[in-house]
């Protein structure tokens, strides 16, 4: 714990002033804290849904008739893969870009607020929708299928509120540079801006769907709908969420992780070639999620089997980049030993730990997903439970892992507190908890999933069919994992509380790692993002205009509504 | 930009990994016609009971052990229902939806595709090991979802 | 200019005790890249088996 009182370092010798750095006005604090806190409930709503569907699944629960487990299903998803993600991602991001920018602009606090509101409106209304079983569709809602119009309405909400939050983002960013010309932004601050880049295209895409078709076959105005555009226009954003998440964990990865372990950051300037890729190359990645889909040929699904292929590439970098840090760091205190240095990691402070238990938890996620893209040995594991325990590798462990090790030192750095020993001790408990919970579950998940089992089932035996009979004892196991789960979030709820209201007051920082060879720093180009977003919207080109203007060009009379229930 | 040595040898190492899988899977999909079912009909999900192709759902007997069935998938069942085939017959499914997306499986085998409204899917196995298979729909439809579901019983 | 050859040289001997350093991290990536290849063919296997 002895890292969190240092000085903190400016980065790359970039003139911050020092009381920015320091510390954080508290204007920016009240609107982290107001993202973090929505964060904070939806973990609740969705946990509680998540476990109630693990006990339903195995068959140790009856549901009351008033809910059905698929009105669970879609508050989970959208509870956890939408919201709570979001609002941690905003939090978060908006605390470290003030921290490394030296506070916020003052439109960016207006957009901010603004968008916060939209956001918490949008979620209000879609969990009201959801939970009085008006909006069975899933997080995903496949068209024909139809929820309530309003529940539309409060997702769209929740997409135009974020794009706010990016405007928010761009302001800061671009003032910063205004103010500091022939300067590279700090790492943090490109990673953020990465982020809001991403979640740009993500939300155009959802917004054309929603806005545009969803929501006037909803209310009526038009009789029918396309679902292949609807699926790929769902995709093209919902996998760029994917990304957005992930980018959002491993800034912390490469920025703070080095600073804690107290090294550096490998390659300041890798770091950003690594971000700019997964930008450039990845929105056209959400078309493996149709690889079983008619209407797309074997050569166009192949050309997007390769689009998706290209994103695996900086995960390799990451991977890199992060063990060259620790062994680096291992090296500067005097391991001499070829994998020695894996030893002197601070494996007790839990900022640390559950970063690198995230870390871990990557490698069988990025192999799944290698699995999933693979084009016809998609058919292998395609809508079975093998991709709900791939999921929950991805956002369920390395994501959640990286946000609660990111907690760790941003509640107290909003809330003026610090992390007492007690807490710290919990906070690794914590750690091994969700990570033994998830690993039970989503272990059980993909054995089962290689088996046939579906996703996204109530709890059925197929009339007694002999290959669901070799299910059930793995959804025995998904449900104690799923219980262990909700024991690991009371813990980091408690740990939460702790951090935000009662610990002592202290000085904690939000560490910001310094570059290892300041002198091998990224050309300037590197933030002029124009380049990245016109190099993106090609990728994205290549992907999506064929089978868009085939879709919109073609004979599909469309489908009227199905109404769920 | 300085990369490091051993960066550059892992990143060529990693890259030649993945261009062996994307070269296996390349070769299966445009050699040996293993690619994923693409196929490219359409269909107006409002007429798929009236259509040509589906107005009358049996199996067809279209050569040496080789059938052809076309499936409706509909809220919550396939139809027609369970299906009995002698063994190491070739089955070519045709299949569409007349209402919403569902997903149609057949357990130990590979035959897993999307059957999207507008759309008509086709996929074809060999079902050499007799025994019962499982038919299910892994996409979900309603509040019915886990009723949908048939065997293909193989003798 | 003088300078160039000897700012190049000391560059390169920066470099080269840097290179000697990550011979972990190289090791560590190789094991993943073998998880990469025994994940991938076991999956591909079981696809061949079930065609």
């Amino acid at each position: 714990m002895a890292h969190i009182n240092e000085a903190p370092i400016l980065h790359k010798g970039v003139a911050v002033n020092d009381a920015a750095a320091s510390g954080i006005t508290s204007r920016d604090i009240r609107l982290s804290a107001a993202n973090l806190s929505i964060a904070f409930i939806a973990i609740m709503v969705g946990g509680i849904a998540g476990l109630l569907q693990g006990l339903v699944r195995s068959g140790f629960l009856e549901l009351p008739s008033w809910i059905s487990y698929y009105a669970l299903l879609t508050a989970h998803g959208v509870m956890f893969i939408l919201v709570l993600t979001s609002f941690f991602s905003i939090g978060y991001l908006y605390a470290g870009t003030s921290r490394v920018l030296g506070g916020l602009a003052d439109k960016t606090i207006a957009f901010g607020w603004a968008g916060f509101a939209l956001m918490s409106v949008g979620t209000v209304m879609a969990a009201f929708f959801i939970l009085t079983g008006n909006a069975n569709v899933l997080y995903t809602f496949y068209t024909p299928m139809q929820a309530h119009p309003w529940f539309y309405v409060g997702l769209a909400l929740i997409v135009v509120g974020i794009l706010l939050n990016c405007v928010g983002m761009f302001i800061t960013y671009q003032s910063w540079r205004k103010r500091n010309p022939g300067k590279l932004t700090p790492l943090f601050a490109f990673f953020a801006n990465a982020v809001f880049v991403l979640w740009v295209f993500a939300s155009l895409f959802i917004a054309v769907f929603v806005v545009g078709m969803v929501i006037p076959w909803a209310f009526g105005w038009v009789p029918t709908i396309d679902p292949m555009m609807g699926r790929t226009l769902f995709w093209a954003f919902g996998h760029t969420l994917v990304n957005i998440w992930m980018l959002t964990a491993i800034s912390a990865w490469y920025v703070s992780m080095p600073k804690i372990i107290g090294g550096k950051v490998f390659s300041d300037s890798l770091a950003r070639v690594a971000v700019v890729i997964l930008v450039v190359a990845n929105v056209p990645g959400g078309f493996h999620h149709q690889i079983l889909d008619p209407g797309l040929s074997v050569e166009l699904k192949f050309l997007h089997v390769i689009q998706t292929f290209m994103i695996i590439f900086p995960s390799l970098m990451t991977a890199f980049a992060m063990l060259a840090t620790m062994e680096r760091a291992g090296r500067a205190k005097g391991v001499r030993s070829l994998l020695g240095w894996w030893k002197t990691l601070p494996w007790s402070d839990a900022r640390f730990f559950a970063l690198i238990v995230a870390m871990f938890a990557f490698i069988p996620a990025g192999l799944g997903g290698i699995i999933n893209a693979s084009n016809q040995i998609n058919q292998v594991v395609h809508n079975s439970i093998w991709v709900t325990g791939h999921l929950h590798l991805t956002v369920g462990t390395t994501v959640m892992l990286t946000f609660f090790g990111i907690s760790y030192w941003l509640i107290p750095y909003l809330s003026g507190r610090r992390m007492t020993q007690t807490i710290n001790r919990l906070a690794v408990i914590q750690t091994i908890v969700w990570a033994g919970g998830m690993l039970l579950m989503s272990g059980a998940m993909h054995i089962n999933g290689l088996l046939g089992s579906p996703r996204r089932t109530a709890n059925t035996t197929y009339n007694g069919s002999s290959a669901a009979a070799d299910w059930a004892m793995y959804e025995t196991l998904m449900a104690m994992g799923g219980v262990i789960l909700v024991i690991g979030m009371a813990l980091l709820l408690y740990i939460w509380a702790q951090l935000a209201f009662f610990a002592p007051k202290g000085d904690a920082d939000f560490p910001i790692g310094e570059d290892y060879s300041p002198s091998d720093a990224s050309p300037l180009f590197m933030d002029r993002w124009s380049i990245w977003v016109a190099l993106a919207t090609v990728s994205i080109a290549i992907a999506y205009v064929i089978p868009l203007i085939d879709f919109a060009s073609g004979t599909n009379p469309g489908s009227p509504p199905f109404l769920m229930p | 930009m300085h990369i490091h040595r051993y960066e550059k040898l892992w990143l060529i190492i990693g890259s030649i990994i993945l261009f062996i899988f994307l070269g296996i899977v390349a070769v299966q999909t445009f050699f040996l016609d293993m690619g994923p079912p693409s196929h490219a009909e359409m269909i107006d999900p409002q007429s798929v009971r009236e259509s040509e192709i589906f107005a009358d759902p049996e199996l067809k007997e279209i050569g040496d052990n080789e059938y052809e069935i076309a499936i409706i998938a509909e809220m919550f069942t396939f139809q027609p229902g369970d299906l009995e085939i002698p063994a190491g017959a070739t089955v070519h499914f045709t299949l569409a939806s007349p209402d919403v997306t569902h997903g149609f499986k057949i357990t130990d085998t590979n035959v897993n595709v999307m059957v999207v409204p507008g759309h008509i899917s086709k996929v074809s196995h060999t079902f050499d090991e007799p025994g019962e298979y499982l038919i299910l729909c892994n996409e979900y439809c309603g509040l019915g979802h886990e009723f949908m579901a048939n065997t293909i019983t193989v003798k | 200019m003088k300078n160039a050859p000897r700012d190049t040289n000391k560059n390169r001997n920066h470099t080269d005790s840097a290179e000697t350093s990550l011979k972990g991290t190289f090791t560590s990536v190789l094991i993943i890249a073998v998880f990469m290849l025994i994940s991938w063919f076991s999956v591909f296997i079981l696809f061949l088996e079930r065609n």
